[in-house]
């Protein structure tokens, strides 16, 4: 086509370079450093050329920097698929595609180059001001795009044009958002790096692992309950088990799922909620004690550890319903009692004689030994602190003799210890405790500093018993929340303070408005869509059903955009229409009307003609006459001229 | 091979597309029904990348990255319809179309006429697709398209198929119609390079009129042309400055100088188009001389005269001689 070859504009150039911009400006963060500055360098030139209107640089040496920039990509990445080298590759393009801006074609390429690096964005972040941010480059990008075709108008003009058909194309993209039949990526291998480190609970619990999570107010999942939201002490949300210790390491079992049902009798009231749980990057799905039903794929370990078949990447909402009040585990294993009673040979003597002491008091009666360890750990006066001071290889003996002081892991390690040198079995249960709920949209929030580590015992006729060694020291911790257990001026992340109300506010209503957006946005994933879609009455929709309601809806949305395309019809005088009738009935009786005869000159003709009617013409003629040529026309003249034309017979 | 299949899937689609009586009737209104739309080139591609950019969103769980490639979607929905609306139901009415030589172009006059009240930018009007004419026409406003078309035979030219086309304005899609429209131009025969000198008679190249009416009366002096007779040239003037133009005196009196140009006058064997070429050359020497001429071809009979007039009724003479006439 001639016109996909005519040459860039200067203003077209400016056009580019600015959606270019736009594009390559979020993205800054999220490339190397030479990259960005290479990539700065380009747009400079750029600059520089459409500024002096010097020449384009010769195609060899454009292929050199292409070349060049693809070495430095798979140098910095050791490759060059994959998220982050993708997208840097994308920049090299982009960079250098600005400068052989040779014809209207090239114009197209960078506006689609553009668009790719948005989507680029979308890979990093998801948040509303990401979402604001894209908007505003998919408005310069199509900006870019009508000054490619036509640069005539101002910038202004064209900004305002690509907002107007933005704006038409909402409705499509609200109604494809919506019924656009849903499929559960990955459609292929997920490159490794989609998700980088997340803050968590860990396989594994040392001294320190969880303190280092009371650093992190980022949300770990929020739940919606149906009815009462429980008080605070019994929110415990289940997660990593950890029945191996050496010495100073609890971790979770090796071998993984072992349930696909719920293995024990639920009894006692239950609790119903939707938890919405933030990607974590292992197998973790988190329950409130004890589920009564597990997420789609997912199982239980052999420790009644929920954990899903794949890595939890994406937001992932599942509804639950806990009974806090089972007796789990009332017929356990015999290998998972085993282990609950494994200790590593020798150390913390200390310890070990007071449990024999526990042992030769009370024999095998676990529920006697476990009420004097409660007590035991009542009177040892125990500090709970986000600060513990360092522990030796005797950790145990240090911490309940020596230090007394120490975060949730050492309570919860110790308690065990303590329990299995005793002989009763036990381990330990890592986890959220509490939450907060937030009062602008009903939302419980659980954040990493949530996060916690209590105990399960096992005793007969009662199966796994919790016991929060933490709350027998520091009962604020479960009661309340973080801040009120931790002594005054310890360093608590920022929304775990509770001294400034008006903060606290604003965050509600800005987690609120996160939420809404996850949930909604974000969150639409088949699962929702589905859910939503029944929700209005769509039955049970499948993609065919969906693929219906939105292609009638479409087509209705382009039905009314396309009466508005011919909206500009000429509309033509009624009277004329009238005429036309009138002069086709004379027609049909051989009295042509010829387009360039008045009215009058007409009726005289067709007087003469049809003699008979001359006075009901010449009124006709008359009427017509003073309708279209009269200053004023009276409506009340357009409906008599109907009226007499109606009327009209030969 | 394939270009062939090409081409003839094009006439094909085209003998359909125009398939009312030609030329139409104007003004040709251009209707929804005619209006054709299909992607372009970039269209496609833009097509391609929202392809792409959808399985990546799809891959990697991206609901803004499904939000983009759904509003980008409407958007080229969007672009659909405006650049179709950009074209429907544009009026188009035939304008003047000035008569030309053979062998010169022809500049046909289309009158597009825009009822609406924003403007149409961007159209693309053209006979051949190398030489398409731009035009914008305003809101509520009509614009003139000349259309050039080489005239090489003398007679009326039709003016060809014409297609009117815009991709405004994203350029994603091409919105086209065809209009034949009843449009002619009169196409003089082209005037000999080289003829012989004009055909005097015996009494009227004295410079004695018929009526006894003197020729000389002066009336100014103007330019010498090569037609002119040598006895006119204004050689006092020419005289009084140096290297200057040779001018020729005029004289007042519509038969100062009268001649007859004459079909016969020239070689029985002649071809016909040779001759009416030799008349035409004659004719223009004639009229740029001042002189006054009459006509006498087959058929055809103009009483000597001069002026526009006279030099539009022989040309259009010339142009539609035709051998049946003789």
């Amino acid at each position: 086509m001639a016109r996909a070859n005519r040459p860039v504009s200067r203003r077209q150039a400016w056009w580019l370079l600015a959606g270019a911009l736009a594009a390559f400006l979020p993205l800054t963060q999220q490339i190397p450093l030479w990259l960005a500055l290479a990539a700065g360098a380009a747009f400079a030139w750029r600059a520089a050329l459409t500024w002096r209107q010097w020449h384009l640089p010769p195609k060899w040496l454009l292929v050199l920097l292409v070349i060049a920039g693809t070495v430095g990509v798979f140098l910095q990445y050791r490759s060059i698929i994959g998220r982050t080298p993708g997208i840097a590759l994308l920049v090299v393009f982009l960079a250098l595609k600005l400068l052989e801006l040779r014809a209207a074609r090239d114009a197209i390429v960078t506006a689609l180059l553009c668009y790719f690096l948005v989507l680029g964005q979308f890979l990093f972040t998801q948040t509303i001001p990401t979402a604001l941010l894209s908007s505003l480059t998919v408005l310069i990008t199509t900006a870019t795009m009508l000054a490619a075709s036509d640069d005539r108008p101002p910038p202004l003009m064209q900004l305002r044009r690509a907002g107007l058909m933005l704006a038409q194309a909402m409705p499509f993209m609200l109604l494809l958002f919506l019924l656009f039949p849903r499929v559960q990526g990955p459609l292929w291998g997920l490159p490794q790096d989609r998700y980088t480190a997340v803050s968590g609970i860990s396989e594994t619990m040392s001294p320190g692992s969880i303190a280092q999570l009371s650093q992190s107010d980022a949300i770990a999942f929020r739940v919606q309950f149906k009815g009462q939201v429980p008080p605070q002490s019994q929110l415990y949300w289940r997660g990593p088990v950890m029945p191996s210790f050496d010495g100073r390491t609890w971790s979770v079992r090796q071998t993984l799922a072992a349930y696909t049902e719920i293995p024990y009798a639920v009894s006692g009231p239950s609790v119903d909620y939707e938890l919405t749980l933030e990607p974590n990057g292992k197998f973790w799905v988190f329950s409130l004690e004890m589920p009564g039903n597990l997420p789609a794929d997912s199982a239980l370990t052999a420790d009644y550890q929920p954990i899903t078949r794949q890595i939890v990447r994406n937001r992932l909402r599942y509804t639950q319903r806990a009974w806090p009040e089972t007796l789990a585990g009332l017929n356990e294993s015999r290998a998972v009692l085993r282990d609950a009673l494994a200790l590593p040979a020798g150390g913390n003597p200390r310890v070990r004689a007071l449990a024999d002491d526990w042992r030769r008091r009370h024999g095998d009666d676990g529920a006697a030994i476990l009420a004097t360890a409660q007590e035991f750990f009542n009177r040892q006066l125990l500090i709970y602190t986000l600060n513990p001071p360092l522990l030796g290889p005797d950790m145990i003996d240090e911490f309940l003799f020596d230090t007394k002081r120490g975060f949730c892991e050492h309570f919860a390690a110790a308690f065990v210890y303590a329990l299995r040198a005793a002989g009763v079995p036990a381990r330990v249960v890592a986890g959220y405790q509490g939450g907060e709920v937030n009062p602008v949209d009903g939302y419980l929030v659980v954040r990493q500093y949530d996060a916690h580590a209590w105990t399960e015992a096992w005793i007969a006729g009662r199966g796994w018993v919790r016991i929060d060694p933490t709350a027998i020291s520091a009962p604020s911790r479960i009661n309340s929340n973080l801040a009120a257990a931790v002594p005054a001026g310890e360093e608590l992340p920022f929304l775990a303070r509770t001294d400034m109300s008006w903060v606290r506010e604003l965050r509600y209503r800005l987690d609120a408005v996160t939420n809404g957006w996850n949930q909604w946005v974000l969150g639409y994933n088949p699962q929702k869509q589905r859910d939503f879609l029944a929700g209005l009455g769509l039955g049970e929709p499948d993609w065919r059903s969906m693929t219906a309601a939105l292609a009638v809806l479409c087509g209705l949305v382009l039905l009314s955009l396309t009466g508005w395309v011919l909206r500009n019809r000429m509309r033509v005088d009624p009277a004329v229409l009238a005429w036309r009738k009138f002069t086709r009935h004379l027609e049909a009786h051989g009295v042509a009307w010829h387009n360039w005869e008045g009215p009058q000159a007409f009726a005289e003709r067709a007087a003469a003609q049809v003699p008979a009617h001359a006075q009901v013409i010449h009124d006709i003629a008359a009427l017509y006459a003073r309708l279209r040529y009269a200053p004023r026309p009276s409506p009340q003249d357009l409906l008599t001229l109907r009226q007499r034309i109606g009327e009209f017979r030969l | 091979m394939l270009a062939t299949l090409r081409h003839r899937l094009v006439e094909n689609f085209v003998r359909w597309a125009v398939r009312v009586r030609t030329p139409e009737p104007s003004p040709i209104i251009l209707t929804q029904r005619r209006v054709y739309v299909l992607p372009t080139l970039a269209g496609l591609s833009y097509g391609t990348a929202l392809i792409v950019i959808l399985l990546g969103a799809m891959n990697y769980n991206l609901s803004l990255g499904h939000a983009l490639v759904f509003l980008l979607a409407g958007l080229g929905v969007v672009a659909i319809l405006h650049t179709f609306r950009n074209l429907a139901l544009l009026e188009i009415s035939p304008g003047r179309c000035d008569p030309v030589f053979a062998g010169s172009t022809a500049q046909f006059a289309l009158v597009m006429e825009n009822h609406r009240p924003d403007p149409r930018t961007c159209l693309r009007v053209f006979v051949d697709a190398d030489n398409p004419v731009e035009i914008d026409v305003g809101a509520q406003a009509s614009t003139v398209a000349l259309l050039p078309v080489s005239a090489t035979q003398r007679g009326w030219l039709q003016v060809p198929r014409i297609t009117i086309e815009t991709s405004w304005p994203l350029g994603l899609v091409r919105a086209w119609s065809y209009v034949v429209p009843e449009l002619t131009c009169l196409v003089y025969p082209a005037p000999a390079a080289k003829a012989p000198p004009l055909p005097w008679s015996s009494d009227t190249a004295r410079g004695v009129s018929r009526d006894g009416r003197g020729a000389d009366d002066f009336s100014g002096m103007r330019d010498h042309q090569a037609a002119d007779s040598p006895r006119h040239i204004a050689w006092k003037s020419v005289a009084r400055q140096y290297d200057g133009p040779l001018l020729t005196k005029l004289f007042s009196g519509a038969t100062a100088q009268q001649v007859w140009l004459e079909w016969d006058a020239l070689p029985e064997a002649m071809d016909v188009e040779l001759r009416l070429s030799i008349l035409t050359r004659w004719m223009l020497d004639a009229d740029a001389a001042g002189h006054a001429w009459g006509l006498r071809i087959p058929g055809t009979r103009l009483a000597p005269d001069n002026g526009a007039g006279q030099l539009a009724a022989g040309l259009r003479a010339l142009a539609l001689f035709s051998h049946g006439s003789r």
